[in-house]
């Protein structure tokens, strides 16, 4: 276990160092001189923007450079923000809350919608299964600004249910300000997951030992869940797993749409003008939360199938 | 006898709903006495596999069915769902084929054992005390810490005894076993064997013992069925079968089974089984009859006593088979 561990967390190191250095050179690969941002369209004489390199050492050696960033990420410091002129770990550390806030709420709408709908598509067949076909075929394909501007149309302008803007205080607050934004983020993925939960779920049901456990007495619902859906958590575990980390990404979207100043919001706004720095640290902490659900993924699946080798006993 | 049956299955017929020519069982009565150990044999697809299943109650989906399967007097066909289960759990249970497929693998021993058991109202910890013993009984080393181990750390064999421990659990009256060692390599059929039949002997349970495989059959059971195409075509004791089979098609079984102490190399029976596609019009077995008369083809022989045994065959007075 303890081996097993240890091999995952230095894989875990060698991938995060691998994606810190692609995603500081993405930035070099992109168009754009950064200088001349920072001048904001003033007229430059070639003396300022050589200043301005130097200043932010953009005229190192791509090792150095590279080198000085991570070493600075590793100590917390991201650098500053070009565009707000701030500590770029104190600007995503205000807006972290606001995303963990929408991203916990959304996974929690996923797997509840995403299982509930999933395991009724899988047990009861014909009309119900064909209803949640087309509906979570729809989910699916519905991308999460579509379902934004209609959940806004509907609920806060028509109905008046929910606000359509702003992060809100209290908890009270953040769970009516956020309660739209999780619908819209978990809507696409809820249906995906209730297709993985619908198949896992036949596949397991039709194996023998259901069946066996039904001959041997086991009421109905004891069957499904010691049989069926224990037996189906395999794929939804990890199918849940990367949903989650990804949904970090999604909230670029869903938080531009609702006006709500998040991690997303600043990583949208940030690249459309060029705050390398800011871009760098919000792509950094994304890799960081998909490499983590992925070592979470993998530490459950050895204790849902005892066959999987790694923690075992 | 008669009166004392464990098992009575009359006239059970089976069609599967998705427009099959011929039903799966038709007119399938077969019974079971307390204690006795009654073999049904065929080739696959003759029935023998769903008889076996019916008297739990499993039928195919959407089936139709006709006829009764009285386990001590109760219809389980027409039981309600919770009777159907208090049937599985206390009366009637089952050693399957396929251990390897039919533990569930992400759950312990000790679940599988104690299952029926605590859905019948067991506490866990007296559940896993008769459990432990049970695992005893059938031969596993260490049954304290066998309960508490998965499926894939057992071989085959070892996990078949933890399935007749299973079915043990609820002190059944009737054992059912279907093909309960094909899957298993020949070392261990035997030990299985053994082990399946001294519980059945020490508890008195009786048994329906479901193969293909005639000689095993004969070392288990006292008294035969023989199934063709979804109907029993022969029934008789062991002893009487194997000196006397007076079906073609059981002589035919008989012949096709190789022997060490005879220097005739064994004779298939030719032809196919009747697949679900066809209903012959006669007897199902006259295209591979080597005594097949015109009549055969033309009218269907029921089971019928010849010479204090049970035989449908039109010629079965003429024939003698040895």
């Amino acid at each position: 276990m303890a081996l097993f561990l240890l091999k995952r967390l230095a894989g875990m190191v060698a991938t995060l160092f691998a994606t810190a250095l692609a995603v500081f050179g993405s930035i070099y690969l992109a168009p754009g001189d950064p200088a001349v941002f920072l001048m904001k369209g003033r007229p430059a004489t070639p003396e300022t923007l050589a200043a301005i390199r130097a200043q932010y050492h953009l005229n190192d050696p791509f090792a150095v450079q590279f080198g000085k960033w991570l070493g600075g990420v590793l100590t917390g410091d991201f650098g500053r923000s070009v565009q707000f002129r701030q500590d770029v770990g104190g600007l995503i550390a205000a807006r972290l809350p606001t995303t963990l806030w929408l991203v916990a709420y959304a996974a929690l709408l996923i797997l509840v919608a995403g299982l509930a709908v999933g395991a009724v598509a899988a047990l009861r067949r014909g009309v119900a299964d064909r209803i949640v076909l087309v509906g979570t075929g729809v989910a699916t394909a519905t991308p999460a600004f579509v379902a934004a501007i209609g959940l806004i149309t509907v609920f806060s302008v028509k109905l008046h249910w929910f606000p359509a803007f702003g992060n809100g205080t209290g908890f009270g607050g953040r769970i009516t300000h956020l309660t739209l934004p999780a619908v819209a983020l978990a809507l696409t993925f809820a249906g995906l997951l209730a297709r993985v939960t619908r198949s896992s779920m036949l596949e397991a049901l039709a194996r023998e030992h259901v069946e066996v456990a039904r001959s041997r007495g086991v009421p109905g619902a004891t069957v499904v869940r010691r049989h069926v859906l224990r037996n189906s958590l395999g794929p939804i575990s990890t199918v849940t797993g990367t949903v989650v980390a990804g949904l970090l990404v999604s909230t670029s979207i869903v938080e531009t749409a609702f006006g709500l100043s998040g991690v997303g919001q600043l990583l949208v706004s940030s690249v459309t003008v060029k705050d390398f720095p800011v871009v760098q640290a919000v792509s950094l902490l994304v890799v960081f939360a998909f490499v983590l659900a992925n070592l979470l993924v993998d530490l459950v699946q050895p204790l849902i199938d005892p066959r999987v080798k790694g923690a075992a006993r | 006898m008669r009166e004392s049956a464990l098992l009575e299955i009359e006239g059970l017929t089976v069609r599967l709903a998705s427009g099959a020519a011929r039903p799966v069982l038709d007119g399938v009565s077969l019974r079971v006495a307390e204690g006795e150990t009654v073999g049904l044999v065929g080739e696959s697809g003759s029935g023998k596999s769903v008889t076996g299943r019916s008297v739990l109650g499993l039928m195919p989906d959407g089936a139709e069915v006709t006829g009764s399967v009285r386990v001590a007097g109760r219809d389980v066909l027409a039981l309600p769902p919770a009777r159907l289960r208090e049937v599985r759990r206390r009366e009637v249970a089952m050693v399957f084929q396929d251990p390897r497929a039919s533990i569930n693998p992400v759950r312990r021993i000790g679940d599988f054992v104690t299952e029926g058991l605590r859905a019948g109202g067991t506490p866990m910890r007296a559940a896993l005390k008769a459990a432990e013993e049970l695992l005893e009984s059938v031969g596993i080393e260490q049954p304290r810490r066998a309960l508490r181990r998965f499926p894939h750390e057992f071989s085959g064999g070892m996990l078949q005894r933890v399935m007749i421990a299973g079915a043990l659990a609820g002190g059944p009256r009737l054992l059912l076993a279907d093909e309960p060692t094909t899957a298993l390599d020949v070392t261990t059929q035997a030990e299985v064997i053994s082990i399946l039949t001294r519980l059945q002997a020490e508890r008195g349970t009786g048994m329906l013992f479901v193969t293909h495989d005639l000689d095993l059959a004969a070392a288990v059971c006292d008294r035969i069925y023989v199934m063709y195409a979804g109907r029993i075509v022969e029934e008789q004791t062991t002893d009487g079968l194997f000196a006397h089979p007076r079906h073609p098609y059981t002589a035919g079984l008989l012949a096709a089974t190789p022997r060490l102490e005879s220097d005739e190399p064994p004779r298939g029976v030719p032809g196919r089984p009747v697949s679900l596609a066809e209903d012959p019009e006669g007897c199902a077995f006259a295209a591979r009859c080597r005594f097949a008369a015109p009549g055969c083809a033309a009218e269907r022989p029921p089971l019928r006593p010849v010479d204090g045994v049970s035989v449908a065959c039109l010629r079965a007075e003429e024939l003698v088979h040895d």
